[in-house]
């Protein structure tokens, strides 16, 4: 016998079920196809101006920094002011996704912009984000070519580009988002959710930010809320 | 791996109880880990209700589990990924060993993982010439003193940050002896550099998974450093080392009780990364693993479904049990022996490897009672100790004195008249004897009890007589 049919059937024994039963099948196919919600917090429940409001207290509060920004073309001056302020090489690496692509990059004249992957040999990355989930100040990125998942963890410094409109208040929200991207049952090889820069207290309990990934978190918030 | 002293925990806690470095670094737990939980738990009002729906969750998951399973697996194959089960320790070790071996695999890196922990997969690799490298901080300080976490969370909790620079100054000769390791930063910046490169240049990545999602076929890591990021994202291959009971339904059902880990573990809002991982790296992905593969182990789980230890599977592992248990306060995990320590480890244990060898651990508990308190899936954890020292007894494995004083309190206690009259006269006896200081600090048949610290005297009456009187 394989260990598949051992476990799944020792599962059923254990459970006193064939596994054959139709109004279990039913059961869980119901929850897949309906896949309820559950409890959401009050906390994000909020008019757009708050939730936003409320993304940026939260980021600030897992030690990540916020700068927000009323249209596209401030994006690359927001960049390197962020850069300028921590003394680091006016130098980013972005993924090819067409919205950071369209930036006016050429207006920060000083600033060096690569594309692609990161092989940890840059200091500094930028991100467009799928969306941000006020409730927690938590980022949602997802894999592929437009932002490479390296480019989240490997860089010292990560700056993530956040469109005011895809701010959400709960994780409820970006999941319906989510699925409704992607597709039923169906979810990028990767989808990173990033809340804060990376930290340990593993020593002495002490906390200390930067363990293997970003020591910094940068977010720009661009644009203004769509009526 | 070291071995197992779950059988020796009375030695281990006096041990540890002597033990003044370890004394000081369980000190962090009271105000670290439970003022912070209790603060974060405070700021949600819906947390007490949250907690019932996770419990829900996972007790709906267990009863349909076949099926949720079923149903993860087509999805992760669907995705290119592939699902392996493994119904031992020793199969789940198989399976690592030759998917590493079918990809010429010299070196592995790991993300923290209780199932490699539980399965003792690092020896193993090591006696097979697969070099694992531990890249959780803790993971990794342990791993170079050969040695088990100690918390499920904090794997290196037990430890000082003096003994932290000891083992570097020890492993790492390649660096100048003179350099300075007095900061925790400055352990931690010489951790991550020496990291890095093996990040980079492994072969195999191997994680654990905090849930898996059935709707769409994937597995989820939570974490602070990024560590599990990196080891899962770098090398040709993920290998994700988990267990059946990992499950839930839907990507709802994973946010209900995402909103409950973090703040119960570290008492966070929300950790740092957690990621949900679908498969190999898609058409078009500049970066990510070739192959996905996901192990689940058995390992006795699902004989737990059948019985009272069911609820024991809703455990989540947050480590909440652990921090605000005073007997693990007060011993820290390695007393326990194994793998899982504190409360979930005094009733885990003894279901993965026999209530025989750690039988001690459900007994070394006050039934305070904090840990259901505390438990984010509401384990009651306290029933399950009672019910692992009801079957050590009725298998005749407690100890003879416990034993023949049981059988000597349980003729007292089916005779209540003379029950009474024992107690009556033995507090009258005491009341007298003790008159003078009001304390024994000797007692015949009682030196368990004075040799550490001085008995009361009764001042004459019973409780049950009291309580006659009060009526």
């Amino acid at each position: 016998m394989s260990d598949r049919e051992l476990v799944l059937g020792s599962i059923r024994q254990a459970l006193g079920v064939t596994g054959r039963e139709a109004p279990r099948r039913k059961v869980v196919a119901d929850r897949l196809e309906g896949h309820p919600t559950g409890i959401v917090p009050e906390r994000g429940q909020l008019e757009p101006k708050t939730r936003i409001a409320l993304l940026a207290e939260m980021i600030a509060a897992a030690a990540g920094s916020v700068a927000q920004v009323t249209d596209l073309a401030a994006v690359p001056g927001a960049v390197a002011d962020f850069l300028r302020r921590f003394n680091l090489p006016l130098s980013v690496r972005r993924g090819h996704d067409a919205r950071l692509a369209a930036l006016p990059w050429q207006l920060e004249g000083a600033l060096e912009v690569t594309v692609g992957a990161s092989d940890g040999q840059q200091l500094a990355s930028v991100s467009h984000a799928f969306g941000a989930v006020a409730e927690t100040g938590t980022l949602v990125l997802t894999s592929g070519a437009d932002n490479p998942t390296t480019l989240n963890f490997l860089p010292d410094n990560h700056i993530v580009v956040v469109d005011v409109n895809d701010v959400v208040g709960d994780f409820e929200t970006i999941v319906a988002r989510l699925r409704r991207h992607f597709g039923e049952r169906q979810l990028p090889r990767l989808v990173n959710l990033i809340t804060g820069p990376s930290r340990s207290a593993d020593i002495e309990q002490t906390l200390i930010l930067g363990a293997h990934g970003p020591r910094r978190l940068h977010v720009i918030l661009v644009g203004e809320v769509r009526r | 791996m070291t071995e197992t002293t779950s059988q020796r925990f009375k030695q281990n806690a006096h041990a540890a109880l002597a033990d003044a470095d370890l004394q000081r670094s369980l000190g962090v737990l009271e105000t670290n880990f439970i003022a912070r939980r209790k603060f974060v738990a405070d700021k949600l009002p819906e947390f007490d209700a949250l907690r019932d729906a996770a419990r829900d969750i996972k007790n709906h998951t267990l009863a349909h589990l076949d099926l949720y399973l079923e149903e993860y697996e087509s999805r992760v194959v669907a995705q290119g990924g592939h699902v392996h089960y493994a119904a031992t320790a020793a199969d789940a070790r198989a399976l690592v060993l030759d998917i590493c071996r079918k990809l010429n695999t010299a070196t592995v890196t790991k993300g923290k993982s209780m199932i490699a922990e539980e399965v003792g997969l690092n020896d193993f690799l090591s006696e097979h010439g697969i070099t694992p490298i531990e890249t959780d901080l803790g993971e990794y300080i342990i791993q170079l003193r050969h040695e088990m976490p100690s918390h499920i969370i904090a794997p290196a909790v037990h430890l000082s940050k003096a003994q932290v620079e000891a083992d570097f100054r020890r492993v790492h000769t390649q660096l100048a002896p003179d350099r300075d390791l007095t900061q925790p930063e400055k352990l931690l910046a010489e951790a991550r550099a020496i990291l890095r490169e093996k990040f980079l240049t492994a072969d195999v990545g191997i994680t654990g998974a905090n849930f898996l999602i059935a709707e769409t076929g994937t597995s989820i890591i939570v974490t602070n450093e990024g560590n599990g990021d990196l080891t899962q994202t770098l090398p040709r291959a993920h290998i994700v080392l988990t267990s059946i009971e990992k499950l839930v339904p839907t990507l709802e059902d994973a946010a209900q009780l995402l909103r409950v880990l973090a703040r119960s573990a570290t008492g966070q809002e929300m950790s740092v990364y957690t990621t949900l991982s679908t498969g190999p790296r898609r058409d078009g992905d500049p970066d990510g693993p070739r192959e996905y593969h996901v192990i689940l182990l058995d390992n006795g789980r699902s004989a737990m479904l059948a019985g009272e230890f069911r609820d024991m599977l809703r455990c989540i592992r947050c480590g909440a049990c652990m921090n605000h248990c005073p007997v693990y306060q007060a011993v820290g995990g390695h007393a326990y022996g194994w793998v899982y320590p504190g409360p979930m480890g005094a009733v885990l244990t003894p279901s993965l490897i026999g209530i025989d060898k750690a039988g001690q651990l459900p007994n070394a508990s006050t039934f305070c009672g904090r840990c259901e308190e505390v438990c984010p899936v509401r384990i009651p954890l306290p029933k399950l100790m009672r019910f692992w020292r009801e079957r050590e007894f009725e298998r005749h494995l407690s100890p003879a004195v416990v034993r023949s004083g049981l059988t000597l309190w349980a003729f007292f206690a089916r005779r209540p008249w003379l029950y009474g009259l024992v107690t009556h006269l033995a507090a009258r006896a005491l009341a007298l004897l003790g008159r003078a200081q009001g304390r024994f600090g000797w007692l015949p048949l009682a030196s368990g009890w004075t040799r550490d610290r001085d008995f009361p005297a009764p001042e004459g009456a019973t409780f049950q007589a009291l309580w006659r009187g009060r009526q």
